[in-house]
């Protein structure tokens, strides 16, 4: 295996139990190089920020199918700021709302709430792998 | 005469004696007299020693050097605190609410890196102590030692709290000490993301300001004669509340409850209760709520802030919550506010007085309590909706208390409790919705908080033999003006 690239936490948040989405894109991620940080399904905000200090990770991503996203994703930045993890990158993807019909305005709030890449469903493992290279600078 | 306590209270307008006698649990007598804020307090806590009768009598010199003093004081301003944080829905949030658990006002609120801007106005402030807290235990660190460092080569002089990230708080108080400043260091108030920790950093400001702030406030000649001012009033009234609710020891409490304070300047909300409802299925947001819960809301009184109460919610709102029909076309309710706001010690002397006394303080508890609850609202997803609560859930709480001047001279103090109840017209403030009303006639509670220091079994007592229950209209919705 190649130099690893980086230290990824992943998982679904809040109530969320859709867990194929996030073991695709793990085993993606392990395969290309990623140290990857699995906390399964129904991750609380707290647990992902605890996982990413422990780790000294340097993303967090989140996968999401149950639409809450919205309503389980805001406060998440603050806390990596409060914890110390103030270069630490956000990604979320999935269904992330009940409406995709105006994607622009959904992926908007994501960013307003402080992530730095926001998917839809329809996203494939090599972008997300491209974009986490680009953002780590560990392109090779 | 032994096993007799007086219980003081140095307000900003009147120094309030309660004389009660711990053995026989009773009340032995209460008086108040006009607060000597400029002449170190002594002569108006003796005024008011005069006028305080036992049995008919007045107290005897042998009783008084005799009896147990314990004071409480929100005079001089009270306990004027700035609180410093990181994030403000975090670490700034929590110092929050440590400071207004132990009886502060919290004049002013910073967060993430102070700027000269901010600093100036911290030094404008005049406040009496600063609470500085900032990231987690092992978390942002930066942030907190800025501050730290702006602080220390500030013009302030006045005593710090240092309760952030646990990893450099050592070094914070050597920064503040190099710069002569006074530090205590303690508990982060904020470990870890999912835990409030307010108890050790409240107790830190409560012993600063029973060492240190009551003498910068020039009370100290009145602690010669009365030993240590315990705490701020609000602490106490906090304090009584929970020992009410809880119990002590063998003598079982009253369960969770909420306590109404409504003031000339401003009003008080306690609640002691974990705040969720097991029946209820919700995500629950947010910080987690201490258990012991204080809000104030300085821009809700019924003298100092009578006319802010009106242009709030505008006149036509508060004649609606005037729970009689008197002469409406003679009253002017702005005019009569502008009155109250030049004459804050005004006592009502009619019924239209009481009445709109009544008005103003329904309405300022209506708000107060709507500030203090938390709120629930529901957002669709794919399996139906889910309930999203922030904030306590009192909708089954069983105990509301009524305390203040209002609640011991009004004619009518339920119908002020009946303004902390749930209503359809707002239905996701989750206010409680049929809770027994107690009312607190003899105005004791702050003196069963300070007596619960010593005598928490007494004070206990006390509190459930003299607090009156009363008789509720059972719906709120069913009141007609």
């Amino acid at each position: 295996m190649a130099k690893e690239k980086g230290t990824l936490v992943t998982g679904t948040i809040g109530d969320d139990v859709h867990s194929l989405g996030i073991r695709l894109l793990e085993h993606a991620f392990k395969n290309i190089g990623f140290k990857v940080v699995p906390l399964g399904i129904q991750t609380p905000q707290e647990d992902f920020v605890k996982a990413a200090i422990e780790t000294n990770a340097d993303a967090i991503l989140i996968s999401s199918l149950s639409g809450h996203a919205r309503m389980l994703c805001p406060g998440l930045r603050e806390k990596c700021v409060e914890a110390g993890l103030k270069d630490i990158k956000l990604y979320v993807g999935g269904w992330l709302t009940t409406d995709d019909s105006n994607w622009e305005e959904t992926h908007q709030q994501f960013i307003e709430m402080g992530f730095n890449r926001v998917y839809q469903s329809t996203t494939l493992p090599g972008q997300i792998i491209a974009d986490l290279e680009t953002d780590l600078g560990t392109m090779s | 005469m032994d096993n007799v306590f007086l219980l003081i209270d140095f307000g900003s307008t009147y120094t309030k004696v309660l004389a009660v006698d711990v053995e026989k649990e009773e009340i032995l007598g209460r008086a108040q007299s006009a607060s000597t804020v400029n002449d170190n307090m002594l002569k108006g806590l003796r005024n008011a020693l005069k006028l305080i009768t036992v049995h008919g009598k007045p107290i005897d010199e042998e009783t008084l050097k005799k009896s147990v003093k314990l004071a409480c004081s929100s005079a001089a301003g009270g306990l004027r605190l700035v609180a410093v944080g990181l994030v403000p829905e975090l670490t700034l949030e929590a110092a929050r609410r440590a400071a207004l658990g132990a009886g502060a006002k919290v004049v002013g609120s910073y967060s993430y890196e102070l700027n000269e801007d901010d600093l100036k106005k911290i030094e404008a402030a005049g406040c009496d102590i600063i609470l500085l807290s900032g990231g987690t235990d092992g978390g942002n660190k930066e942030v907190i030692l800025h501050n730290a460092n702006m602080l220390a080569n500030s013009t302030l002089n006045v005593p710090f709290v240092v309760a952030g990230n646990r990893v450099v708080s050592g070094e914070i108080k050597k920064i503040l000490d190099s710069r002569d400043k006074y530090a205590e260091k303690t508990e982060n108030v904020l470990p870890d993301l999912d835990k409030l920790n307010v108890e050790p950093a409240r107790s830190c400001i409560r012993e600063i300001f029973m060492k240190r702030i009551i003498q910068a406030k020039g009370l100290d000649k009145a602690q010669e004669f009365i030993g240590d001012i315990l705490m701020p009033t609000p602490m106490a009234t906090l304090k009584a509340a929970q020992l009410l609710a809880d119990g002590y020891g063998h003598e079982p409490g009253i369960g969770e409850l909420m306590v109404v304070e409504v003031g000339g300047a401003t009003t008080n909300i306690h609640s002691i209760a974990e705040g969720c409802n097991p029946g209820r299925p919700v995500i629950q947001k947010g910080l987690p709520e201490p258990y012991a819960k204080r809000t104030v809301e300085g821009d809700l009184g019924i003298r100092y802030n009578a006319q802010t109460i009106v242009e709030m919610l505008g006149t036509e709102k508060v004649l609606n919550e005037i729970p009689r029909i008197i002469e409406k076309t003679n009253l002017d309710l702005r005019e009569y506010t502008s009155f109250l706001n030049e004459h804050t010690s005004y006592v009502p002397e009619n019924e239209q007085d009481f009445m709109v006394d009544l008005g103003l303080a329904r309405s300022a508890v209506e708000v107060a309590v709507e500030r203090h609850v938390g709120t629930i609202k529901e957002e669709w997803s794919p399996h139906g909706t889910v309930k999203i609560q922030y904030g306590k859930d009192l909708t089954d709480l069983k105990t509301l208390i009524g305390t203040g001047g209002i609640f011991a001279y009004n004619p009518q103090p339920q119908k002020v409790l009946e303004a902390a109840l749930y209503t359809v017209n707002n239905p996701f403030s989750l206010k409680p919705q049929s809770p027994e009303f107690y009312i607190d006639h003899n105005y004791i509670l702050y003196g069963i908080g300070l007596l619960s220091s010593m005598e928490p079994v007494a004070a206990l007592k006390i509190a459930k033999k003299y607090l009156s229950k009363t008789v509720v209209s059972s719906n709120r919705n069913s009141f007609t003006p």
